[in-house]
Order: structure tokens, then C-alpha cells, then sequence
């Protein structure tokens, strides 16, 4: 008896190892992703905020500290509040769009039919193709005489070609891309959001006697709210931050009526070789993001604690 | 008139790999108004899809559902009017207590002020009055049970279907749910069809209790009918703690339950059948001695218990063997290969 009990006591002499020490694991399993955000995202912001700060450009690479003085010739710009305007307007109706169209597609998703395992992988297609690649070949839909698009507008009536030349039109073929492209994330999201929903709560909604306009509002929706919202935000700050879409389809044409302040940072930037003007720009676009994302987690974030 | 009643109903389910399973295979059920009826049986019996194929979440594959003396097939859940309550509960969790409870006055259009009405009574009848404004993920297991009762009942159903409405219930506060249920349910006079697995409960809360076995339903009658006449061994090894003894006996079972194997000299010796049993262990349980061995002599050697009542002093210990007795005309028998009912058969002693 008396052996046991002695070999069941904590053998006070040895010490955990290592990995016994919680304190340590927990700098170890934290470090990967402090290392990543060091490098790929507080430097390349540093980096960004000091390239503003000075006037740096293709020609003269050379670092001068200027101050504020890109930022305030940014502002005092025209060509900048329009781009301001133009992100604006573009973003809101995409995501508009997206969450729309991305709820149908969630259905598509979840719904069970003959065949679904085809259209599964059809429905993501857009998102996975690269964006550069989508946008060309939607110029050429929308640009060739031969094309659909053409061949539409003709048979309807409208004066042939030149869509990118009607500033309207312009925006309208930005964003239909742009939709046709993130819906397939935001219907992922989404999908995933209903799911989630328990199967008890939408046959008591039936049992309760509620039809189904009904169900959808008063129960569906408001348990969904949250992955539309998250939907929401990562189409939001997709859109405004994308640039390969304007750039490939309208170079923010005609006459500036397409260009974003992504779009307008990388023309100045990178194309016209204003490396600290560019840069200045997109450091004013960052707000933007920032406080949508910041609003939408904290409407989430109190939903849930109700 | 029948409140709810069940014909030859089948529900056959396509499991995975084109397996059918059929859920239910023929069950006529019938329910009066202001009975409670018990679906019992064990996990897979069938029991849910029962509950759920007369409220129309299920559409069986054959036969009828009539609710009120109409047939019900093919109408959706919503013009049904029953109320149901499932073991998760199903609360709406973005919705108040009040507005859970108004949820289905809302979808009949009733008047706000009657609606407000209703909701208070169902609330009051309860005990949940304080609760109306909380949300249900603030609320206690028990105060979820009491909300989605007084949702189920609102609008005043035909019947009120409980899908172990006890089953989240404290162990210890079982049996005072068990009543409250019961005397609410006879103070509405509402039809009411619950489901358990629990035998106890069953026989606490039924009417009548319905025991279902692979979708077949093996008998229907009230808790006494099913204890003292079980019409085979399904239900008399379901129903009773410890269940029936067992003792076979040629082509024959013999069964008889425990509290009725008793001490040969406790019983009165016209028509008692004696059997020696050989005591392994005692179990002291609320006053009652159950008794572990096994007997002989009456057929092949069988474990049985015994109980004896705390009435009941005779010092017994393990490993004597001692000359028990059950009365002649509480012995049950039944076909040893089909476990159904048979006539009596004359065991000496």
C-alpha cells in the first residue's frame, strides 16, 4: 500500500519540459503571425506612409521629406474627390448588388436538384478565374462588333459601339463585372450563414404559421444577418481597393467618369511614376475600409451579445 | 370525435445508398380530445416522425392523417393549428419572450391588442410573466421549456405535440414538471401526443401509452393495461424498473415481475408456484430490497431480481439460497421464439 501511494505522488524532483511551460508556448505559437503582419502589413504601411510624406518619383528616386505636401495637393485636386465620389458610388451599388444576388445564389447553393454537382463548381467559376483574365474577356463581350453585347445593343435599338465612350454605361459595365465577380464569395459566405441556421427553428416558423414571405423576414433574415454582413464587408473593401477591373476594362475612361481612388493612385503612381503622390492617395483611400469594417463588426458583434 | 387520428400510415426514408428505411410500417393511432397520449419506445422506433408527420413537417409515404375529422394530406404545417414543442426547443433567439410567444397570433393576423392578450395568459399560465421581455439566450433550460410551451399554446391548438418535453429537465425536478404538465394539460383539456423514451415518464404522464418498435406500434392502452397484460416481451422488458423476469421454459417464456417474486412464506400457498433462489447481492434502493440471484426448477436456470417492499423484514443475505414464491395468477407467458402472449401453461409445485 505504502509503495503505491509513494509511486502515485508528484514526482517533485524532475520539472515539466518546455512544453510545459505555458508561458513560452504561448510566444511561440504567436510569433508565425506576428512575423507575417510585421512584414506584409505594418511595413508595407510604413513604407506607404513614408513614401507619401515625401516627392518621390520615378525620375528622382531619391528620399526627400516634403511633409504633408502631397496629401494637401491630393485634396486640393478635383480629379481626387471625384475618384472619392465615383468609389463611393461604385462600392455601394456593387455590394448592394453582390448581397442581392450572392442571397439567390446561396440558395442555388443549398438547394437540392438533379445535377447540383455540376452547377456547384459552375457557380464559383467567376471568383476563381483571375480577375485580369474575367475583365479582358468581358471587354471583348462588351467591345467587339461580333459580340453579344453588340449584337444586343444593335438589335435594341441603341446607337452601335463606343459604350465606353457614355460615362454611365462605362460605370454600369464597371460594376456588372465587378458583380458578376464577387457574387460567387458572397453567395460562399452566405450559404454558409443559412446553413447555420437550426432546422427546429425554421420547422417551428412553419408549425407557428407563418407563410412564406413571412419566414423569410422575420425569421431567415434576421438569423442570416450576420454572414450578410460579413459578405457585405469583404465585397465593400474588395471593391473599392480593386484596380484590375477599371484598368482593364475602362482605364477609368472615358474622361475620368470610371476611375476610383485605387484606380487613380495606380495611374499616378505606378503608371505615371508619381511614386509619393500615388502613394498619398491610397493612404486617403484607407479609411474608407477601415471604418466600414470597424461599423459592420461592431452592429455584428452587438447582435450577438443580445 | 377523434382530435387526431392515424391510419395505415408509412413512412418509407431513402437512407444512403438507395437504402429505404421505412420509419413507420402501418400504425393506426386514434387520440380523444383532452387525452394525453404517450408515444414510447426506444431511440429510432419511429416515435419523432410520428409527431412530426402529424404536424406536416413529414408527408407520409402511405396512408392518412386526419386532425379534427378531416384529412390532413398534403396541407402544409401552417393551416394544421397545432402546437409543437421539440427537445431543442426552436426559440426564434433574436426575438423577445413576448414576441416567441406572439409569433404564430402574428401569423393568423391577430389583433395587437389580442394578441398582447393572449401572449399574457400563456405567460401567466406558465409562471414566465417576468421573462416577456428577455431574449431566449439569456434564459435557463427550464425557462426555454416554459416559452416554448407557452408559444405551443397561444393560439389554443387542437393538439399540443411534445417531442421529450422533459428531456432537458433536471433530474431532480422531473417529476414536479411531470405534474405541472399534467395538470396544465387537464385544466386546458387539450389534446396532447408526447414522445419518450422514458418508460417512467410514459407511464407518469399518459392517458394512454402507445408503444412503438421499429415503426410498428406493439400496444396501445393505458400505463396499468401495458404493466399488468404486456402483450409481448418488447413491452414487458420496456416497461417497469427492474423490468419482468424472464425464465424460459421449453417452448414457452415464463414472466413474472420482480415485486411479485417474494419470500415463499409471504405468499399464500393456493396456486403459488415456489422456485429455490440462489442470493448473489442486494441492492438497497428507497426503502426496497432488490434482489440479484437466480432461480431454477420452475424452467432453465435464469438471473432474475426480486423486490421486496421496505414492509418486508426477512433477513436475507448473499449466497444462501432460499425458497421463493410468485402467486399463481401473476405469472404472464409467452412463445419463447415470437415473445408474443400465450395461454397459461401448468407448472408443478
Amino acid at each position: 500500500m505504502i509503495r503505491v501511494a509513494a509511486d502515485t505522488a508528484p514526482d517533485a524532483r524532475r520539472r515539466g519540459g518546455p512544453a510545459d511551460r505555458e508561458g513560452l508556448l504561448t510566444w511561440v505559437f504567436l510569433l508565425p503571425s506576428v512575423v507575417y503582419l510585421t512584414a506584409l502589413v505594418v511595413l508595407p504601411l510604413a513604407l506607404a506612409v513614408a513614401l507619401a510624406l515625401s516627392g518621390v518619383t520615378a525620375t528622382a528616386p531619391a528620399y526627400r521629406f516634403t511633409g504633408a505636401g502631397e496629401f494637401a495637393s491630393a485634396l486640393g485636386e478635383g480629379a481626387f474627390w471625384r475618384a472619392l465620389g465615383d468609389t463611393l458610388l461604385f462600392t455601394a451599388v456593387s455590394t448592394v448588388l453582390v448581397v442581392l444576388c450572392g442571397q439567390v445564389l446561396a440558395h442555388v447553393l443549398l438547394a437540392r436538384f438533379r445535377g447540383r454537382w455540376l452547377v456547384r463548381p459552375l457557380v464559383l467559376l467567376p471568383w476563381t478565374t483571375p480577375a485580369a483574365l474575367s475583365a479582358t474577356s468581358w471587354r471583348w463581350l462588351l467591345d467587339s462588333a461580333d459580340s453579344p453585347a453588340g449584337w444586343l445593343t444593335r438589335a435594341l435599338g441603341v446607337p452601335d459601339g463606343a459604350w465606353h465612350t457614355r460615362p454611365a454605361v462605362a460605370m454600369g459595365a464597371v460594376v456588372a463585372v465587378h458583380v458578376w465577380r464577387l457574387t460567387p464569395l458572397a453567395a460562399v459566405v452566405m450559404a454558409a450563414g443559412l446553413t447555420a441556421i437550426p432546422r427546429d427553428v425554421r420547422d417551428a416558423a412553419r408549425v407557428d404559421g407563418a407563410g412564406a414571405a413571412r419566414r423569410a423576414l422575420e425569421v431567415t433574415l434576421p438569423l442570416a444577418l450576420p454572414s450578410i454582413a460579413v459578405a457585405a464587408l469583404v465585397t465593400a473593401v474588395l471593391t473599392c481597393a480593386d484596380v484590375t477591373v477599371v484598368a482593364v476594362l475602362t482605364h477609368g475612361g472615358p474622361g475620368g467618369a470610371t476611375q476610383t481612388l485605387a484606380t487613380l493612385a495606380y495611374t499616378r503612381g505606378a503608371e505615371g511614376g508619381a511614386l509619393g503622390q500615388g502613394a498619398a492617395i491610397a493612404v486617403l483611400l484607407l479609411p474608407l475600409p477601415l471604418a466600414g469594417a470597424t461599423g459592420l463588426f461592431r452592429v455584428v458583434r452587438r447582435r450577438a451579445e443580445r | 370525435m377523434k382530435v387526431v387520428e392515424v391510419r395505415g400510415l408509412v413512412k418509407v426514408y431513402e437512407g444512403p445508398g438507395k437504402k429505404h428505411v421505412r420509419a413507420l410500417d402501418g400504425v393506426d393511432l386514434a387520440t380523444a380530445r383532452s387525452e394525453c397520449l404517450v408515444l414510447l419506445g426506444p431511440p429510432g422506433s419511429g416515435k419523432t416522425t410520428l409527431l412530426r408527420t402529424i404536424a406536416g413537417l413529414e408527408s407520409p409515404t402511405h396512408g392518412e392523417v386526419h386532425l379534427g375529422g378531416h384529412l390532413v394530406n398534403g396541407l402544409p404545417p401552417r393551416i394544421r393549428r397545432v402546437g409543437l414543442v421539440v427537445p431543442s426547443y426552436a426559440l426564434y433567439p433574436h426575438k423577445t419572450v413576448r414576441g416567441n410567444i406572439e409569433f404564430p397570433l402574428k401569423a393568423e393576423h391577430t389583433p395587437r391588442a389580442m394578441r398582447e392578450r393572449k401572449a399574457r395568459w400563456a405567460a401567466d399560465l406558465l409562471g414566465i410573466p417576468h421573462l416577456l421581455g428577455r431574449r431566449p439566450g439569456r434564459l435557463s433550460v427550464d425557462e426555454r421549456r416554459r416559452v416554448a410551451l407557452a408559444r405551443a399554446l397561444a393560439r389554443e391548438p387542437a393538439v399540443l405535440l411534445l417531442d421529450e418535453p422533459l428531456s432537458g429537465v433536471d433530474a431532480r425536478l422531473r417529476a414536479a414538471a411531470r405534474d405541472e404538465l399534467r395538470s396544465l394539460q387537464r385544466r386546458l383539456g387539450t389534446a396532447m401526443i408526447c414522445v419518450t423514451d422514458d418508460q417512467a415518464e410514459a407511464m407518469g404522464l399518459g392517458d394512454r401509452v402507445a408503444v412503438l418498435d421499429a415503426g410498428r406500434l406493439r400496444q396501445v392502452g393505458t400505463p396499468q393495461d401495458l404493466y399488468d397484460e404486456p402483450v409481448d416481451t418488447f413491452v414487458a422488458t420496456l416497461i417497469g424498473t427492474p423490468p419482468m423476469n424472464l425464465v424460459p421454459r421449453g417452448d414457452r417464456l415464463i414472466g413474472f415481475r420482480p415485486e411479485h417474486l417474494l419470500p415463499a412464506e409471504e405468499i399464500p400457498p393456493e396456486g403459488r408456484v415456489t422456485m429455490p433462489l440462489r442470493i448473489d447481492r442486494i441492492e438497497y434502493l428507497s426503502g426496497d430490497r432488490h434482489v440479484y440471484g437466480s432461480v431454477a426448477r420452475i424452467g432453465q436456470e435464469t438471473r432474475v431480481i426480486a423486490r421486496l417492499p421496505a414492509t418486508m423484514t426477512t433477513p436475507l443475505a448473499g449466497g444462501q439460497t432460499r425458497e421463493f414464491a410468485v402467486p399463481g395468477d401473476r405469472l404472464r407467458f409467452f412463445d419463447a421464439e415470437y415473445g408474443n402472449r400465450t395461454a397459461p401453461v401448468r407448472i408443478g409445485g
